[in-house]
């Protein structure tokens, strides 16, 4: 998680406006708010998690980002972070868009599914996999739409998005992904991170 | 109602021009405040009541001897701790609470001023207050807060003083009454005047008081303060003192008993004049028309921070109007949160002891004046 934070911090320029979509209950907030800007909001839909944010201060907002990021208007935000959510909606190509409209540049955070420790559990075991990242199992998942790193460049490069930069992370180890060692990142990496602009 | 008790009070000289055109000046305006203000002054909150509330926010109401309205939020150690906050509350113009209303005394006459007093809106509401602030002298209020018309009074205050309020919480509110909410408006008005001790608003002259109108006006506005569930888990088809129907008239249930009750406590304490010049007040509220239809343009250029809540059971100001001030607010890139709070209580939840309410509103509260305070330093 740390070095998720970490990564997501250095991509993010001191002082401006940030939007964490998804913020759960806003560790993510308060670590930017501390290290690079005061100037951040989030978007939770679970209540419960809603009003632990509140309660440390922290500006949330109630709602769900396929509904509710229309009211945002174009461009507000120098940064919107949607962190290892995106599997979880039900439209996911709609979010991006969304994101990409909202802000000025889109950090995305993904729960490798290429990563060789889930395709082992599929290969040898013959179910689907529970990971340390990826806890839930197959009837409880709010994941329904799980990608790879690969996946997710490729959605980009079809989509016309451009993508900034991106990060493989593994354990602890950070690297860039780029077209020449895209398959060598999508099997050894537990997350991906992706900044993007439209 | 009862003048004979001493409220704290101002007399207000500077006219002030109300939203029908009349002018109106020297008037009282009736307040409390609780805590202390500290010597930055930086520690005031002004609290906003609703419909049928007062000054008396906390500790005991000296008229109705019970706990004042907003007792499980102001309060020593509450959400709003007034060990840590200066909290202030006035008692609305058209009130019946000491402040300039329908039952002041006209000073030539030596009557009550009846229904010649002059329709008043939560705007001028909102500027009667503003001049108690001024009178205090304090700057700039940490925090103003209200629930119903209270928040509609906290998104007037945002709008026409922009600059005198570092946070704003509108509880269970709106930006613009909505049809639904006039028409029981309207329904307990109706109540009032059919009411044959109405007098056309002179009861006063007369000795007399329209209680049974104003009573059943009060047992149709507690219905719409509930919700469907709450009442059914309250009461259901309980009967009241009794094992079997009567087959008659009197009150069978318990629910029957209950509003009965409701409506007779309270004529004790109202004014029937008041209560049709306030709901007209709120009928009358709509932010967004004064803003030429465009919401947004009421916090264009406030720097307040605002917090909205609402509640899932309240059906008379619905969490979809309370989210269409959220939705102005993020379209202007003004600093609000927002949280939908799970209840059964209806629209009085604000009201109530509802836990998951008083601990978000007061963690709130005390993280936002930490970190602004912090910022100030």
């Amino acid at each position: 998680m740390k070095e998720e934070f970490n990564i997501i911090s250095n991509l993010i320029e001191e002082n401006t406006r940030v939007l964490d979509v998804g913020c759960g209950n806003g560790d993510l907030m308060k670590f930017l708010q501390e290290n690079k800007t005061k100037d951040i909001r989030g978007l939770e839909i679970s209540k419960e998690k809603v009003q632990n944010c509140l309660s440390k201060g922290l500006t949330v907002i109630e709602g769900n980002a396929e509904s509710d990021l229309k009211q945002f208007p174009k461009s507000s935000f120098d940064y919107v972070i949607l962190s290892q959510t995106l599997q979880a909606f039900l439209n996911p190509e709609l979010v991006i868009n969304e994101l990409l409209k909202v802000g000025k540049k889109v950090i995305v955070t993904i729960p490798n599914f290429g990563y060789w420790r889930v395709r082992l559990q599929l290969l040898f075991k013959g179910t689907m996999p529970v990971t340390e990242n990826l806890p839930h199992e197959w009837y409880n998942t709010p994941n329904l739409h799980m990608c790879t790193i690969k996946d997710f460049y490729n959605f980009c490069s079809s989509k016309n998005i451009k993508i900034f930069k991106s990060i493989a992370l593994k354990k602890s180890r950070i690297s860039e992904i780029n077209k020449s060692n895209l398959n060598y990142k999508n099997l050894d990496s537990h997350l991906g991170i992706f900044l993007i602009e439209s | 109602m009862n003048k004979n008790i001493d409220t704290k009070k101002i007399i207000i000289s500077n006219p002030l021009k109300l939203d029908c055109g009349k002018e109106i000046n020297n008037f009282p305006i009736a307040y409390e405040t609780y805590g202390e203000l500290n010597s930055e002054k930086s520690n005031a909150i002004l609290v906003f009541h609703a419909l049928t509330g007062d000054q008396y926010v906390s500790g005991k109401n000296p008229i109705t001897n019970k706990d004042g309205w907003w007792s499980y939020v102001v309060g020593e150690n509450k959400p709003i701790d007034t060990n840590k906050f200066f909290v202030i509350c006035a008692n609305v113009i058209g009130g019946c609470m000491g402040s300039y209303g329908p039952s002041t005394i006209n000073e030539s006459t030596g009557k009550q001023i009846g229904t010649d007093f002059p329709i008043i809106t939560i705007n001028d509401m909102v500027n009667a207050q503003y001049e108690l602030i001024k009178y205090l002298e304090i700057e700039k209020l940490f925090a103003v807060v209200g629930g119903s018309m209270g928040g509609m009074q906290v998104l007037q205050f945002v709008a026409n003083f922009p600059d005198k309020a570092k946070l704003a919480i509108p509880i269970a509110c709106t930006s613009s009454h909505s049809a639904q909410n006039i028409a029981f408006n309207e329904l307990g008005r109706q109540a009032i005047m059919a009411d044959s001790k109405w007098e056309n608003g002179f009861y006063s002259n007369y000795k007399l008081n329209p209680d049974k109108g104003l009573a059943v006006a009060r047992m149709a506005a507690h219905i719409t303060y509930l919700s469907e569930k709450g009442l059914q888990e309250k009461f259901g088809r309980k009967l009241q003192d009794r094992d079997s129907l009567r087959y008659g008239f009197e009150a069978d249930f318990q629910i029957e008993s209950y509003l009965r009750y409701q409506g007779s406590v309270f004529v004790d304490r109202f004014d029937a004049n008041s209560y049709l010049y306030i709901t007209r007040a709120m009928d009358y509220f709509d932010l967004s028309k004064q803003y030429k239809g465009n919401l947004s343009d009421a916090f264009k250029i406030t720097k307040t921070k605002f917090f909205v809540i609402s509640f899932t059971s309240d059906w008379l100001y619905p969490t979809s109007e309370n989210r269409e001030i959220v939705i102005a607010l993020n379209s202007v890139g003004a600093d609000v949160g927002f949280v939908e709070i799970e209840s059964d209580k209806g629209h009085d939840s604000f009201l109530l002891d509802v836990p998951s309410f008083l601990k978000t509103l007061g963690d709130y509260i005390n993280s936002t004046y930490k970190v602004i305070n912090e910022r100030r330093i």
